[in-house]
């Protein structure tokens, strides 16, 4: 009974709080700009306002055109709740957990690529095209990082590999992973949240099609997505085991809360890159968290 | 070199007699007009004049290095002539609209295809050029588009991320302005005229009312000229700095974005203290302009230039200080300076290959024979340039404003205007803000429009986008767009 209300409560904690995060950067970007900004609260409204419409479906799409935003989201939300929410640990993790959690970030991107390319449009193939070339490099940079933990805490259960300290390598890490996170995010410089170009578009090309509750789920999958890779930065670089349970949480929520605006000024203080330079910029992602895993193997214990 | 030319002389905002005008059969005309845009001319309008016996063709066209305009006619013409296009490709859009109008086929014309006909509401769906290849995948993007813009239609042709080729179909918009304008003016017609490109009123408004003043033999009096030039430069340093943000925006540049929307907002409101409207609708009249500018406006509108030109001199800086929004402009959509002459094109995209091409300093009217601000010249062609020309023009512009405001000149504003000559041909080019506006009326016996022509810089220029786009990746396609910001309402008119 407890394991169930531990993951039940872990689940609101996830569900509502993603939808912040957005919000948060969004008001940051209105700040720098001198706006004023939508509420923080806005893609909540959006989410409420999404899920009461219809859905226009294309005679054309199979039924994978809805199960493909489903499975996403439910892969995203269990490969958030693998991760360990600070000093409360998780409540299903397990040795070799960490696998799954890779892979079940690929499986939700596969499937939101599936999706798009179920109505034949010239864009959402476009975009599928795009966000599976890229995914190649940022994937190998999120490999690279997790066997540096790996190496690092001699474990593969994401618990023991993110509580302790990430040692010397950290800095090369965050900075990996960071990159990661904005590239896995579709942030500025490598996509832009809020283009209406569908040409320029990668990931949001890939859900143009999309309607009503589909719609509602695929944006809040994105912002679960953002606030995993957040923790998931948060808790590889800073120390999480040894702090008391209290400053362990409050320093993740305070981490998570400047990753978010530290996400938020990148976007306002950086034009996009041009798509043949994403790669040199992924690349450099995946050689900090390569850097970070030798620190690892050859640099002894931190 | 214009000297010798076979053509009728006359410099611009002037009228001629029609009769005056020389003419030559058919082919001889065309072989005429080739001769003259070898020779350096520039082909600024063509267009057919239906007559009992069949079509004319008129040719207006500018020698810019004698300052003088020239035009030459043919001989009412049934059927085939031979194309223009076929030795000069600036005339290859001019061609497929007398055809669609006129139904005169100029035989060896490349890609003879409507250029705005409607079927129904749409453009004819005809053939798109299309690339073969196992590679190749097409690409159509509008008429319907994401954001809020004009609708037209582009077809690209790609190899993966790279286009092959685009083709750009446009006409969703055709209103029929000049079929409107025949057998006026009347009541409607300044302000069908005014509407031909709304972001360019006042160049749309000051040529057709140099127009009628050629026509009518007779001159604004110099204060309505000197408001009109105010007038325009405003509208130039609003469209201008919107660009730049439109620009920024493209690439998510955030700063200079969101300062440059503010700002061309406080050009148009100037406008609008100016005239009451921040488009300048209805300030420019046939014979003078309605409102003055009376001294204590004068002091206020100097007194919110002054900052504006402060503030978006530090949003420009913000632009080309971020290497960031450099590595996109730069080697982005480039045409070559020989393709820029040979298509033809106008205003700052032909400035940004390196072409010295102003209708203000080229063939000066109005209040820019007395002050000039100097052409905004950029080499390169990419979307940096275009950039770079649109930030000169804005100091330039913003300067040229402040001399001009600290000294207006002393007269009256509107004169009675006289009727029209009865068959007489008056050509007007006002440097807009895209580029050359040209409008063109022929008068009939009773001195009513029997013909109007109105050239927007968008119909020389499209092309130059389409060309742009060549080995680009699609990716790219609307930052280059945006760097040439053409008008579709002024193309379709």
């Amino acid at each position: 009974m407890n394991v169930l209300l531990d993951v039940l409560l872990r689940a609101v904690v996830w569900l509502a709080l993603a939808p912040l995060l957005p919000g948060i950067i969004t008001k940051t970007k209105a700040w720098v700009a001198g706006r004023r900004g939508p509420p923080v609260l806005q893609l909540s409204y959006d989410l409420a306002r999404l899920w009461r419409k219809g859905v226009v479906l294309s005679t054309l799409v199979s039924p994978g055109f809805v199960i493909g935003p489903a499975v996403a989201w439910v892969a995203v939300f269990g490969a958030a709740l693998l991760l360990p929410l600070g000093a409360l640990g998780t409540g299903l993790g397990f040795e070799g957990d960490v696998l799954l959690f890779v892979y079940l970030l690929a499986l939700a991107r596969f499937c939101t690529a599936w999706a798009a390319m179920e109505t034949g449009s010239a864009f959402e193939g476009m975009g599928a095209a795009r966000e599976v070339s890229y995914a190649v490099l940022s994937e190998a940079a999120i490999i690279a990082a997790v066997l540096a933990l790996c190496v690092q805490s001699g474990s593969t259960s994401l618990v023991a590999m993110l509580t302790p300290a990430a040692g010397a390598g950290a800095v090369l890490l965050a900075a990996g992973l960071f990159v990661v996170l904005l590239a896995e995010n579709c942030r500025v410089p490598f996509d832009d949240p809020n283009t209406h170009l569908e040409l320029t578009m990668i990931h949001e090309v890939m859900v143009l099609d999309h309607s009503g509750p589909p719609l509602a789920v695929i944006l809040h999958g994105a912002s679960v997505k953002l606030l995993l890779f957040a923790v998931f930065l948060t808790e590889a670089v800073l120390p999480m085991g040894s702090l008391t349970p209290l400053a362990a949480t409050g320093a993740l929520a305070a981490s998570v809360l400047v990753v978010t605006l530290a996400t938020g000024m990148t976007e306002s203080l950086l034009a996009r890159f041009a798509f043949r330079r994403v790669p040199l910029l992924l690349t450099v992602g995946f050689l900090l968290c390569l850097f970070a895993l030798l620190f690892a193997w050859r640099g002894g214990p931190a | 070199m214009s000297e010798s030319s076979p053509f009728a002389l006359f410099p611009n905002t002037a009228s001629l007699p029609w009769a005056d005008v020389p003419e030559w059969p058919g082919a001889e005309f065309v072989r005429a007009t080739a001769g003259e845009l070898d020779r350096g001319a520039r082909l600024c309008a063509w267009f057919g004049v239906p007559e009992s016996k069949g079509v004319r063709l008129v040719a207006v066209i500018a020698f810019d290095a004698d300052n003088t305009l020239a035009v030459g006619r043919s001989t009412p013409i049934v059927g085939a002539y031979p194309a223009l296009t076929a030795t000069h490709p600036q005339a290859h859009l001019f061609e497929r609209e007398v055809h669609e109008q006129h139904a005169l086929v100029p035989t060896g014309h490349p890609w003879l295809k409507s250029v705005r006909a409607s079927a129904g509401t749409a453009p004819a769906p005809d053939a798109f050029f299309r690339v073969e290849g196992r590679e190749v995948h097409e690409v159509a993007v509008g008429p319907v588009h994401a954001g809020i813009i004009e609708p037209g239609h582009f077809r690209f042709q790609c190899a993966g991320e790279e286009v092959l080729h685009l083709e750009i179909a446009l006409g969703y918009q055709h209103r029929g302005v000049e079929a409107a304008l025949l057998g006026g003016p009347h009541r409607a017609t300044r302000s069908q005229i005014e509407t031909a490109a709304g972001d360019t009123t006042i160049a749309h408004a000051t040529a057709p009312a140099q127009v009628l003043e050629a026509l009518a033999g007779a001159e604004a009096p110099l204060r309505a000229q000197w408001m009109r030039a105010v007038a325009l430069e405003l509208e130039r340093l609003a469209n201008h700095t919107g660009d730049l943000g439109a620009l920024s925006g493209d690439v998510a540049f955030l700063p200079t974005a969101a300062a440059c929307g503010k700002i061309r907002g406080d050009f148009l409101n100037l406008t609008a203290l100016v005239c009451g409207n921040r488009f300048g609708r209805g300030l420019v009249l046939p014979g003078g302009a309605r409102h003055d500018l009376e001294p204590a406006r004068v002091v206020a509108v100097l007194e919110r230039l002054a900052p504006a030109m402060e503030e978006v001199e530090r949003a420009a800086t913000w632009l080309w200080d971020a290497a960031s929004v450099r590595s996109r402009f730069e080697n982005i959509g480039t045409v070559f300076t020989p393709q820029a002459a040979e298509l033809g094109l106008v205003g700052l995209a032909a400035r940004a290959c390196g072409l010295v091409r102003d209708v203000r300093y080229d063939q000066p009217a109005g209040w820019y024979r007395f002050a000039q601000a100097p052409i905004a010249v950029w080499p390169g062609g990419d979307v940096f340039a275009r950039a770079r020309v649109r930030w000169l023009e804005i100091q330039r512009s913003g300067a040229f404003l402040l001399e001009q405001l600290s000294a207006p000149p002393e007269s009256h504003l509107l004169d009675p205007l006289p009727a029209s000559a009865p068959d007489t041909f008056a050509v007007a080019l006002v440097e807009g803000w895209r580029g050359e506006v040209c409008h063109a009326a022929l008068t009939d016996r009773a001195g009513r429009f029997q013909s109007y022509k109105i050239v927007d810089p968008s119909f020389h220029n499209w092309a130059g986008l389409a060309l742009a786009l060549r080995g680009q990746a699609i990716s790219d396609f609307p930052l280059c767009n945006k760097s040439f910001n053409l008008s579709y309402c002024g193309f379709d008119l």
